[in-house]
């Protein structure tokens, strides 16, 4: 039995001590906003934060999460769905393409701007190069992560 | 090629697309109007058109507008969303033309399943049907919606064509058609001229009179009003929607986890097993024997499947039908193909070329005389370019789910042919058609990955097989080595110089030519005498459209060669080119306005170099310039400037975001791409050996939008690759000497 707190909820799930938080989150808890991308911890689709650090879940097992906090994309936003300021401004500047990394994306900068409210271009590097796009908005996760720090304006839609 | 039409050419040309279209109209259960275009065949819906065409007589692409009571437009789109934006522009071309409220404006995938179409959504929308029976192909409202289930047979989305085909020349024209209909009910119903009434937002206004009313007042009356099979259409200073940078509808979705993709199909009321599948490492080959005995033991395990073709085991998680999976162990039959690795693979191409010799091979374009000449040159060069196998590597890994019950098939799957994965399955299963029912959530990427359907197939028949409801999954490791591939390609090139330095002779042979035909063919530039020709070689791996098909290889190989001739002539690299484009105003407008905006001519810090390409794809001029710095003596890519004209841009903020994911995705081919061949199977399998470029690796990106005004317009999801790889390739030549006729780059300078 893995006991942990999913999104702030206490849960006890009977499931392999072996398996990745990955497919316990997607398959077993049902929740399927955190992407499967490579199962190597390469590409960081899978992310999630365990106790408010960026982990990949693909290759972390759900014992290491025993007693601990899992939070999922899906706790992003608050009760009402209302969005974070980096989620607005993943919008604002009209980041995704297909979409699919984005959770992942998020979740890595999400803590970055928690620890770093005002992060550099080097530290949005070193914080987000585990994360890949195959779209390729990197251009666009940089500059929204800023206007999400209130270190650049807006895009505005009529441009 | 040479598409050098003046900046205001005769809008003709849509008229001439829409007079072959056909329009039908219907009234909602609850009162509201539905309006459909369909295209007769023989429209160039993109080369890929005839991979999933059906027989003779079938339509090849539909859009459909709804107008509910509520006064909500629904775009209904028949291509998927991959991450193109084509939802949300498609809805935007209908809505500018129908005059809609965009905040009331719907975007909605189109079913796939023909039955589906027919019986479900068409018939309960448009249930008491009137239609102008003289105008109609097939004059009864059943034989409409014939079509519209045949023409889902070839819903495909590729090519960089939604907007240009399916926006350009049935969402606008549903849109305007729509628009009149209801100017015509209300002018009827109010006693006032059509030409009086104008509108806006979703809403019909005579002014004379101080009238208005919502748009779905007069739903029902706009059905029987007749219909113009050509309507007008705005032109671009009546434009609301169109050439605006209006927000994706999808977005939101994307940002909150709540998107859904093929593989997180969760069917209600389904308890799905998972499945984990290997394929044979060599194209061709099969099972021949296997040893699952430590698998059968496995917790979770519930089946294990010999294929022939593959192997499968299905288990309650997909992780531990992956990790029994990893413990089978199988032999596979041999491989008859003689070419085993990368060395054999370029062997072979090199023997077709040399066999070719210096006028043979199949010609793919020609123009005055070659031989003489370059015999006659002042300066002679030559050159041999390669470029490797690759893998589309979309981040979300191949899958589909599928349930086989009672002689039905359902499947959920991330597709851009969902009719050609329905044709797959009912063959395989030897299910009718109308028995499969295709659901295609959002792709999670796919750069022309997703145009086959054989893993469809697989989840299907591994469902048959076990009777359960299967969510098959293919690990990365399957995606990157038992695929189809953007094949790997030699071309050789022999230049001759005038005394004045010009390029005045051009042969170049290569071995592979796929789609599109005219991407090996320098007819931008004024070359007067041209032999391109391809002495064709076999190849190992199965062939793959990839982002921008031929394009990915011969942008390099051209754009390469060109910048040679440039040096050899002692020219600045993009004057040389602009010399080469006086009969090409266009091109040569795009090239100058990235010059500028790359400041072209002054050189950066110390160990900076920057490199110029220009290529016309998908009817879409784009010039690149790219910075790079050698500093280091590793190339660190630090700006790309890009200038593109695709005639008129849609919506410019999603246009840009194209080309910068264009540029990303031919950046990571230049730098990282390469798959080898060992023992004939692929020996990369995962990202820490199939690299791609990182944020920190990724440099500043600027576009600029020219709009000429050329019709047709060009696609923006392919041509802003191209140019990237011998962009970056000429400025590491204009930094450090270093002439690189191979890609991928990084690893020849590790």
């Amino acid at each position: 039995m893995a006991n942990f707190i999913l999104n702030g909820e206490p849960v006890a799930l009977d499931v392999d001590p072996a398996m990745p938080i990955l497919w316990v989150v997607r398959e077993v808890a049902g929740l399927n906003g955190t992407k499967f991308g490579c199962g190597i911890a390469q590409c960081g689709a899978c992310t999630v934060h365990l106790d408010g650090q960026p982990v990949r879940s693909c290759s972390t097992p759900i014992s290491a999460a025993e007693g601990s906090e899992v939070t999922t994309i899906e706790a992003m936003s608050g009760p009402d769905g209302e969005l974070t300021a980096l989620q607005q401004a993943w919008i604002s500047e009209q980041v995704p393409q297909c979409g699919y990394c984005q959770s992942g994306q998020l979740m890595s900068a999400a803590a970055l701007l928690r620890d770093n409210p005002a992060p550099s271009d080097a530290d949005i590097d070193s914080a987000m190069a585990g994360n890949i796009c195959r779209c390729g908005t990197y251009p666009r996760i940089r500059r929204a992560i800023k206007v999400a720090a209130g270190l650049a304006p807006a895009r505005t839609e009529e441009v | 090629m040479n598409d050098t039409l003046s900046a205001k050419p005769p809008r003709s040309a849509l008229a001439k697309w829409s007079r072959r279209g056909f329009i039908g109209a219907g009234v909602l259960a609850g009162g509201g109007l539905i309006l459909g275009v369909a295209v007769r065949p023989g429209n160039p819906i993109g080369s890929l058109a005839p991979k999933v065409a059906g027989g003779e007589g079938e339509q090849l692409v539909n859009s459909w507008v709804k107008l509910g009571p509520d006064n909500v437009v629904t775009a209904i789109v028949p291509h998927c969303e991959m991450g193109q934006g084509a939802h949300s522009v498609l809805g935007q071309m209908l809505a500018d033309e129908l005059d809609a409220d965009w905040d009331k404006v719907r975007v909605m995938q189109a079913p796939t399943d023909g039955s589906y179409v027919m019986t479900d959504t068409a018939r309960a929308f448009a249930a008491p049907f009137t239609l102008n029976a003289a105008d109609w192909i097939e004059p009864t409202w059943n034989g409409l919606f014939t079509q519209v289930a045949r023409l889902a047979d070839a819903m495909i989305t590729g090519g960089s064509s939604s907007i240009r085909t399916t926006g350009q020349h049935q969402m606008r024209i549903a849109g305007a058609a729509a628009r009149q209909m209801l100017v015509g009910a209300a002018a009827q119903e109010w006693g006032v001229a059509a030409s009086e009434i104008e509108t806006r937002d979703s809403t019909l206004i005579h002014v004379a009179s101080g009238r208005s009313a919502p748009y779905a007042q007069f739903a029902t009356a706009a059905a029987e009003q007749p219909m113009d099979h050509t309507p007008v259409l705005k032109t671009p200073e009546q434009y609301r929607l169109i050439g605006k940078s209006k927000a994706r509808t999808d977005i939101p979705a994307k940002v909150d986890g709540t998107a859904q993709f093929g593989i997180d199909a969760a069917p209600e009321g389904l308890k799905l097993a998972y499945a984990a599948s290997v394929r044979p490492p060599v194209p061709g080959t099969r099972v021949a024997r296997m040893d699952a005995s430590r698998a059968k033991e496995m917790r979770g395990v519930l089946q294990i499947l010999d294929m022939e073709d593959f192997v499968a085991v299905v288990a309650e998680s997909y992780w531990h039908a992956q990790q029994a999976l990893n413990t089978i162990e199988i032999e596979w039959t041999a491989s008859e193909s003689p070419i085993r690795t990368t060395a054999d693979q370029f062997a072979a191409y090199a023997k077709a070329i040399d066999e070719a010799g210096a006028q043979g091979g199949e010609e793919a374009a020609a123009k005055g005389d070659f031989s003489s000449a370059f015999a006659s040159a002042a300066t002679r060069i030559e050159a041999e370019y390669k470029v490797p196998y690759l893998a589309h590597a979309p981040m979300e890994p191949i899958n589909c789910t599928a349930l086989v019950e009672d002689g039905r098939c359902e499947v959920w799957t991330s597709t851009q042919v969902p009719l050609m994965v329905r044709t797959a399955v009912s063959e395989s299963l030897g299910l009718a058609k109308d028995d499969i029912t295709i659901h295609h959530p959002f792709l999670g990427g796919s750069f022309g990955r997703r145009l086959e359907a054989v893993y469809a197939v697989m989840a299907a028949r591994v469902a048959q097989a076990t009777g359960y409801p299967v969510k098959m999954i293919w690990s990365r490791e399957e995606d990157t080595q038992k695929a189809l591939y953007r094949p790997a390609e030699l071309s050789r090139f022999k230049g001759g110089l005038d005394a004045e330095g010009r390029l005045v002779a051009y042969d170049n042979v290569f071995t592979q030519r796929d789609d599109p035909a005219e991407a090996s063919v320098p007819g931008i530039y004024s070359i007067p005498n041209t032999s391109v020709r391809v002495a064709a070689a076999p190849r190992h791996l199965p062939f793959a459209a990839w982002r921008s098909v031929d394009h990915s290889q011969h942008g390099f190989f051209i754009e390469s060669f060109v910048d040679e001739a440039a040096h050899a002539a002692g020219a600045d690299p993009l004057e040389y080119r602009l010399a080469m484009l006086k009969e090409a105003p266009r091109h040569a407008a795009v090239l100058r306005k990235v010059a500028k905006m790359s400041e072209w001519g002054q050189q950066g810090e110390e160990g900076r170099g920057k490199g110029v390409a220009i290529v016309e794809s998908f009817g879409t001029i784009v010039a690149q310039v790219i910075e790079v710095d050698m500093a280091s003596g590793q190339p660190r890519l630090m700006n790309a400037w890009a200038a593109a004209d695709a005639g008129y841009v849609v919506n410019p903020d999603g246009f840009t975001n194209q080309i910068e994911g264009g540029i990303v995705f031919g950046l990571t081919a230049a730098m990282y791409g390469e798959l080898d061949l060992a023992d004939g199977a692929i020996v990369q399998s995962n990202f820490h050996d199939y690299k791609m470029l990182r944020i920190n690796e990724t440099p500043a990106i600027t576009t600029a939008i020219i709009n000429s005004g050329t019709v047709p317009i060009g696609g923006g999801g392919e041509p802003g690759l191209p140019p990237a790889a011998p962009a970056l390739a000429n400025a590491i030549f204009a930094a450090s000497g270093k002439r690189l006729r191979e890609l991928p780059i990084a690893k020849q300078f590790a």
